[in-house]
């Protein structure tokens, strides 16, 4: 089996999915070229033929020019998958990818079993195993669900390639996350609000226990979203990764994109009235309980210590 | 303006979820169904859309069981037009390129000048049903986007990466547009406009009508995943619940000594 890995790289930058798309060849015990679309001042640790093209001319954000690419490099190395990561990059180049070759594309792969990708369901709460009907499949992989053993190591055979235009989206230029304000990066201790407390009143309630366990709070995406809480505190893929002593989540389901931003966390606590509820998966201790009753009991306890 | 927004029923995810007799999809019997949350914001921005222009007509695609019928009176009484009921009892098993294959067949000869999707539903989240859709119909894509403005046929969107980063994208009209959590405020439906929806005409087509592509893959079985262990499940009531969390706390992190 041989797959063509899709590298990425932002702003020159190499990004650390490519790693992981090697995790996953690895596991397959796949043959693999890789292609990238980035700078030659930064390139992956790996040994095999890496196709390079500069995004100087391929654009940052150009998915036609990125697909002609790679259509150029298939031709070259017939592989039986294409894989991605999923990621902002990843899941909008797929499915363009996908319609012009004729294949199947799987999303979001977690795991491989007996042949088939496995791909979660419902937030999570389950899991669906897949089979393509093509010969020649497009695959992409959820952050996280691969990892190398070691460290990666290995110099690229570099081929520079070029051509691919688009002309279709216009790429003007990155607006940054705004800067300053808390750096939840620092905290020992970090409690976070999730959609689960209901209404902005309750985050009073979240800020509450941070306080009394010295340490900061944070929120999931819909409590950023409905502007409760400000986006500088937005814990997840699309905010911060952080690694606190303790993180509490109160309300919080567990969806992978949150998670991608705090399993990484020394001991998690979740509070949830959902026993079920994916966050369960990484928790140390899932508390089954209302947040609104159950925080403030908590509080007042750890204060009166 | 024709602008088309294509919505799916899902279920709440905080349901208790069973796997069905085939053994390849959840069980639909004891569920809340919702709107997929993209897609609200999908319908918000249409509408949003057509009051900036003063002009619009806004029709609202499900492809489902009689169901779903329920979700699509709420994107009228939400400010859509009309509804396209693509009628289908084995929706939930229809993959991504056949639903892409369906709407761009119905969307093809209607001169729509904007398509919005949701960037994943909810329970299938493949993410690929919108840009399958542009490509199909030969039209530009832009996913994940978070900021949308609309100005004489060319649209100014910011994508959303990882981090918080934005891309800024520019792309003319006619377009799809899949569209990321938070890009505006969905409102809800008042009263006299649920009433009003309830006169809005529903169109109803059968799948077969619309069915022209192959599936490319199939769902061999559906479980839950194993649980990792380790972690501890705690239940009762909420002052012993704390007493046990704060000795739990002070034994396993330095957090309360
Ligand atoms: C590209 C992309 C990027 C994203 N980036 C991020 C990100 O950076 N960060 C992020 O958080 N999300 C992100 N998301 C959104 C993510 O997929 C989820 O939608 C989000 O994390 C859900 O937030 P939640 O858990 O607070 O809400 P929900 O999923 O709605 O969960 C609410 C939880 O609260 C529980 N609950 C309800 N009432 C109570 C109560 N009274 N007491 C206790 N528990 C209660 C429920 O059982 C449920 O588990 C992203 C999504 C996408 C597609
Ligand atoms: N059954 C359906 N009927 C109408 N639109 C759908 C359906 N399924 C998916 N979509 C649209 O496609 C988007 C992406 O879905 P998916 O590719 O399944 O993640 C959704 O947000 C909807 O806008």
């Amino acid at each position: 089996m041989k797959l063509l890995l899709i590298a990425e790289s932002r702003e020159g930058k190499l990004l650390g999915g490519s790693y992981e798309l090697m995790a996953f060849a690895q596991e397959l015990g796949a043959e693999t070229a890789m292609f990238l679309v980035g700078s030659e001042a930064d390139l992956p640790k790996y040994d095999g033929t890496l196709y390079l093209a500069d995004v100087a001319d391929a654009g940052e954000y150009n998915p036609e020019a990125h697909r002609a690419l790679i259509l150029d490099v298939i031709d070259k190395e017939k592989p039986d998958s294409v894989v991605f990561c999923h990621s902002s990059y990843g899941w909008d180049l797929a499915p363009r990818l996908a319609y012009t070759l004729k294949a199947a594309q799987i999303s979001e792969v977690v795991g491989v079993a007996d042949g088939n990708m496995v791909v979660p369901v419902c937030n999570s709460k389950l899991r669906r195993e897949v089979k393509a009907g093509t010969a020649q499949t497009v695959i992409t992989l959820q952050n996280g669900a691969f990892g190398l053993a070691e460290d990666p190591a290995g110099t690229p055979t570099v081929e520079k390639i070029s051509g691919g235009t688009g002309t279709v989206i216009e790429f003007s230029g990155f607006e940054l996350a705004e800067a300053g304000g808390v750096d939840l990066a620092k905290a020992q201790v970090i409690v976070s609000a999730g959609r689960g407390i209901g209404k902005p009143e309750n985050v009073a309630l979240i800020e509450g226990l941070a306080k009394a366990l010295g340490g900061e709070y944070g929120a999931s995406r819909p409590v950023v979203d409905s502007d409760w809480v400000e986006h500088n505190r937005q814990v997840g893929t699309t905010g911060q990764t952080v690694t606190p002593k303790l993180y509490v989540a109160c309300g919080i389901s567990g969806a992978i994109q949150h998670l991608a931003g705090m399993k990484k966390s020394e001991f998690i606590v979740a509070v949830n009235t959902d026993k079920d509820a994916p966050i369960g998966e990484v928790a140390d201790v899932l508390v089954v309980a209302d947040l609104k009753q159950f925080v403030p009991v908590l509080t007042e306890k750890i204060q009166a210590l | 303006m024709k602008i088309l927004v294509c919505i799916k029923q899902v279920p709440d995810m905080e349901s208790k979820f069973k796997v069905d007799e085939s053994g390849t999809w959840y069980a639909k019997t004891d569920l809340a169904w919702r709107m997929n949350e993209y897609d609200e914001y999908a319908v918000e921005q249409a509408v949003q859309l057509k009051e900036q222009c003063k002009e619009g007509d806004i029709t609202v695609l499900c492809i489902g069981s009689d169901q779903v019928k329920e979700t699509m009176k709420k994107s009228l009484a939400m400010g859509c037009d009309r509804g396209a009921h693509i009628k289908d009892d084995e929706a939930s098993g229809k993959e991504p390129f056949e639903i892409a294959g369906v709407i761009a067949e119905f969307a093809k000869d209607k001169d729509f000048e904007l398509i919005f999707t949701g960037m994943q539903s909810q329970d299938r989240g493949s993410g690929q049903v919108g840009i399958l859709v542009g490509e199909m119909l030969g039209i530009p894509s832009v996913s994940t986007v978070v900021e949308f403005s609309y100005e004489g046929g060319t649209l100014d969107l910011k994508r959303e990466l990882e981090g918080g980063i934005k891309a800024c994208v520019k792309v003319s009209s006619p377009a799809v547009i899949t569209c990321q959590l938070g890009l505006n405020t969905p409102r809800y439906p008042t009263l006299p406009n649920i009433m009003k929806a309830k006169k809005k005409e529903l169109l109803s087509i059968d799948i077969g009508d619309l069915l022209r592509v192959e599936p490319r893959q199939e769902t061999m079985k559906m479980y839950f995943p194993e649980k990792k262990g380790g972690g501890l499940v705690l239940e009762g009531e909420a002052a012993d619940l704390a007493d046990q969390l704060i000795k739990i706390l002070k034994e396993k992190t330095g957090v309360l000594a």
